[in-house]
């Protein structure tokens, strides 16, 4: 085994691999309740009673909570605050709950919750964004003015007066599907009424600090008065924020009314019902090209489902507005995109975060463009990529990091031998059985949050009296190894050795804000800010030596455990018992504030991200002429992720996010009938298994980013957006037919034609 | 009735013999390795061997288990505390990301590596095919099984 050189490091993997490690529904305390939650048969309804009094009398039942007891605001978001933590007057979906039951067992709560009895008057569901948006529709949310949650734009040029002197133009419409972010642990709170007055939350959400504004606006207290504990996490990609932070609200109520620690475990059919999913999308895309294939107009409508909450609707959308032309240079743009309610399942952030839905418009378009234009598919692609210094749809110079779109692209190509599998598909005609294909895609991708928000975050380093360290950072352990990049990166800027870092995981009580993790800046913020804190630390430390020993505190440096300065050399355990025996505290919290962003809503443009990460990915796959199966043969990923902390965690990045993109493509689709989920767990919910995956090659491009510290790009989101419109294509360039919806599922007509549009 | 656990004997007084045995194994003997995951038989969370053949165990009772060998993720170290090389090769390979489908995946390689002591890759995916993990795409899960059978020989 590789033990004399491991690829691949975790700080928490001996606690995994051993079933030590203590997920949210692990933890236990004495005298423990149980809560399950209550929901309605309704999708759309007008609220007429609430009896809880058979459920109340239930064996073992301590108290059924229903919003008559919420101490708080009974209504909460991240951006509107539209969300009932618990339904007063309206359903507004399925998965809306109407009451909790705390119980002595998880048994007696289930038993109790069968009891509560809701009258309701049924209202007629909106359930498509089309008709949402009609001015005639009933109002989902009355306060809010308007079924559209959100608008924005981009205005770039003329694309009206650009559009007549193209040559050739297309026009098509796609659309995109919910899926569920399937997270392997469901949701899952523990609060604790400590006796200080803390109410002391442990849960399954990769958000504490988000986690902690809805406890709080629930409880009607104070931030200071609710500790989120980080706890280790079974996944979220973007899916345990607002519902995993509903369900620790509801439970710390419990806990506050009872007085007693309460345990509420989510089963995966309630977490599929009530939380939040990745929005499906209407796209109809317009693009004018020359004969010589140059994209002059691009005019798109975009249209996602933000089902019954606003959630971060009007964030994914922005995102999606920001990339509506993929990593390509047009000249003139006119873009609408519309957040809209209905009565679906709610859906916010997930993974990719607005871009997979595009890449698979623009990637598809990009190749129906190539074929108008007798143009090969990788000649139209460098004809338009953005390059070193391109001006982006909304007007940003790509002149302050290196513009990779074209070394990830030649990657891909060289390493997949793409020109060749291209020459071998079959187009929808072969000699056997086997339909053969190859299929391309690439983006380029704004980093962290941009303009959609507040963008910093923290760090505190810790030297203990004996040299070892303890590192804390704002930034949160979802499963993808936060926390072990964040010791290799402090081992390597301080230039001391890993086995003497010990990572805190911290508390929302020790450690500012530092915003959500999410957007793929986890290593890219949380790396900054240890960055940062080396930076603060080291003149801390040389500051002291100059101080003591009457010399410069120019000639400085710290490596391999020892200190370095112009009267010679010590130990760095020498120095820092030095430093304590003068009672200096080698103690610092480092913060990372990223240059600058801009954005203008009514017309879209500004510097949208300060710097952008580039990927291409391809895929070969066989299906069969008969039967219309699918085979993944092989897949390969190139991405630009500046600098790798943990080479084999950035791995993991890249398989993950393909196996996903694929499941995306063609296997994915929460179905919802009549405004109900009806494949409410993994037997019928579809996904990627090891039997569906091929063998994957991922290749890291390192180009480390001046406008990141620690060098690093973020990739968890890259890696997730370009499966599906890899997959598109091959499907086209195996079948000869284009498909305009998410998941694609290969149809085989009687006479062993594929059928679906022509492009 | 009476069953190992980790080799442990335990006797079980019949009163539990209806309850479910993830609740035993979790609620009762502490062993949370055992995951609850979909409850379906669909994940693989939950699973464990039992007289050495792989178990998805959401669906059993305490009774399934009399007379037999279970052993849990808590079980797969060796006595002196140290890794299993095959717990040893997941984490060299990048194998674990979120770590939840861990000890079902841990403990399914097991079972065909027990059986299989040089399965080919496809053989590795086919033995995982009821596991399923959101996080690492399988690549390393399977380069980590196929890393570690040279000690199964």
């Amino acid at each position: 085994m590789k033990k004399e050189n491991p690829k691949s490091w975790r700080n928490d993997a001996y606690a995994k691999v051993t079933g030590r490690t203590k997920y949210t529904d692990d933890i236990k305390f004495p005298f423990m309740l149980h809560a399950v939650p209550v929901y309605t048969d309704s999708v759309h309804a007008l609220i007429k009673n609430i009896d809880t009094s058979a459920a109340e009398k239930s064996e073992g039942v301590v108290k059924v909570i229903t919003w008559k007891d919420i101490k708080g605001a009974l209504t909460f978001g991240q951006i509107i605050k539209d969300y009932q933590i618990f339904a007063k007057d309206k359903i507004y979906f399925n998965g809306d709950v109407v009451a909790l039951v705390a119980a002595d067992t998880r048994a007696n709560a289930l038993k109790a919750a069968a009891l509560v009895k809701v009258d309701v008057e049924e209202l007629t569901p909106v359930l498509d964004v089309e008709v949402s948006m009609d001015p005639n529709t009933p109002l989902i949310h009355k306060e809010h003015g308007s079924n559209i949650i959100n608008k924005h734009v981009v205005r770039k040029g003329n694309a009206d007066d650009a559009f007549k002197e193209c040559d050739i133009i297309l026009d098509e419409v796609f659309q995109t599907q919910f899926i569920e972010h399937s997270y392997m642990e469901p949701e899952a709170a523990v609060c604790n009424p400590r006796h200080d007055g803390v109410m002391e939350v442990y849960g399954s959400m990769q958000h504490p600090f988000s986690t902690r504004r809805f406890v709080a606006s629930t409880l009607g207290c104070s931030l200071a008065e609710v500790e989120v504990i980080g706890t280790p996490m079974g996944g979220g990609f973007g899916g345990k924020d607002d519902t995993a932070a509903i369900v620790c609200a509801r439970t710390a109520l419990a806990a506050m009314i009872t007085g007693k620690p309460v345990k509420c475990s989510y089963s995966r059919e309630w977490s599929i019902r009530e939380s939040y999913k990745r929005h499906p999308y209407k796209v109809y895309y317009k693009m004018g090209l020359t004969k010589d294939g140059i994209i002059k107009a691009v005019n798109c409508k975009i249209i996602a489902d933000g089902g019954a909450y606003c959630s971060v609707t009007p964030w994914v959308t922005w995102r999606s507005t920001v990339q509506c032309c993929g990593p390509y240079q047009v000249e003139n743009v006119h873009c609408d995109t519309y957040g809209v309610y209905t009565n679906n399942v709610f859906t916010g952030a997930m993974r990719g975060f607005g871009s997979p839905q595009m890449n698979y418009v623009v990637e598809s378009m990009i190749e129906i463009a190539a074929r108008k234009c007798n143009l090969s598919v990788i000649d139209i692609r460098r004809k338009n990529m953005v390059r070193q210094g391109s001006i982006t749809i909304t007007g940003q110079n790509l002149d302050n990091h290196k513009v990779a779109m074209e070394e990830t692209l030649n990657t891909v190509l060289n390493e997949f031998d793409v020109e060749n599998k291209l020459k071998k598909c079959s187009y929808g005609k072969t000699d056997g059985d086997e339909l053969y294909g190859v299929g391309l895609a690439m983006s380029y991708r704004g980093m962290s949050i941009g303009a959609e928000g507040v963008d910093f975050n923290s760090a505190i380093i810790n030297v203990q009296p004996d040299g070892s360290i303890i590192l804390e950072t704002g930034i949160h352990e979802n499963g993808q190894g936060s926390e072990s990049a964040m010791c290799l990166i402090l081992a390597r800027e301080l230039g001391v050795s890993l086995d003497r870092i010990v990572y805190r995981r911290p508390s929302t009580s020790t450690i500012p804000d530092g915003g959500t993790t999410v957007a793929s800046r986890g290593t890219v913020l949380g790396g900054g800010a240890v960055v940062k804190a080396v930076e603060d630390l080291k003149s801390q430390i040389s500051k002291f030596l100059s101080r003591k020993y009457n010399c410069s505190s120019e000639k400085f440096d710290i490596r391999d455990n020892a200190v370095y300065f112009e009267k010679g050399e010590k130990s760095f355990n020498e120095v820092i018992k030095e430093m304590f025996n003068s009672r200096e505290y080698p103690h610092v919290m480092g913060v990372y504030r990223p240059p600058a962003v801009s954005w203008n809503e009514h017309n879209g443009q500004g510097d949208a991200y300060f710097s952008w990460t580039y990927g291409c990915q391809a895929v070969e796959i066989s299906i069969n002429k008969k039967t219309g199966k699918l085979k993944l043969l092989n897949a390969i990923a190139a991405h630009d992720c500046g600098k790798a902390a943990n080479v084999g965690m950035t791995l993991g990045q890249f398989y993950g996010g393909m196996a996903m993109g694929i499941g995306y493509g063609i296997f994915e689709e929460v179905k919802i009938k009549d405004g109900k989920i009806i494949n409410d767990n993994f037997n019928s919910y579809r996904l990627p298994r090891a039997t569906d995956m091929p063998e994957m090659k991922a290749i890291l491009i390192e180009n480390p980013d001046p406008n990141s510290p620690s060098g690093a790009k973020g990739i968890g989101e890259p890696t997730n957006e370009l499966m599906a419109p890899a997959l598109a294509n091959a499907i086209y360039n195996a079948t000869g037919h284009r498909y305009f919806k998410l998941p694609i599922k290969v149809k085989i007509e009687e006479e062993e034609e594929v059928i679906c549009r022509r492009p | 009735m009476q069953t190992t656990i980790n080799r442990k004997v335990y006797n079980i007084p019949d009163e539990l013999k209806e309850l479910k045995l993830t609740e035993y194994l979790r609620e009762h003997l502490n062993l949370t390795g055992v995951k609850n995951g979909c409850e379906m038989r669909s994940c693989g969370a939950c699973a464990v061997l039992i007289n050495n053949k792989t178990m998805r165990i959401c669906h059993s009772t305490v009774n399934d288990i009399a007379n037999c060998e279970v052993l849990t993720i808590e079980g797969m170290e060796n006595e002196d505390g140290s890794l299993h090389p095959l717990q040893q090769a997941f984490i060299d390979h990048g194998a674990i990301q979120c770590g939840f489908c861990t000890p079902g995946m841990v403990l399914t390689a097991h079972a065909l590596l027990l059986s299989n002591h040089s399965p080919t890759r496809e053989q590795i995916r086919k033995a995982l095919q009821s596991n399923l993990c959101r996080c690492t795409g399988y690549q390393q899960i399977v380069d980590a099984i196929e890393a570690a059978s040279v000690y199964y020989k």
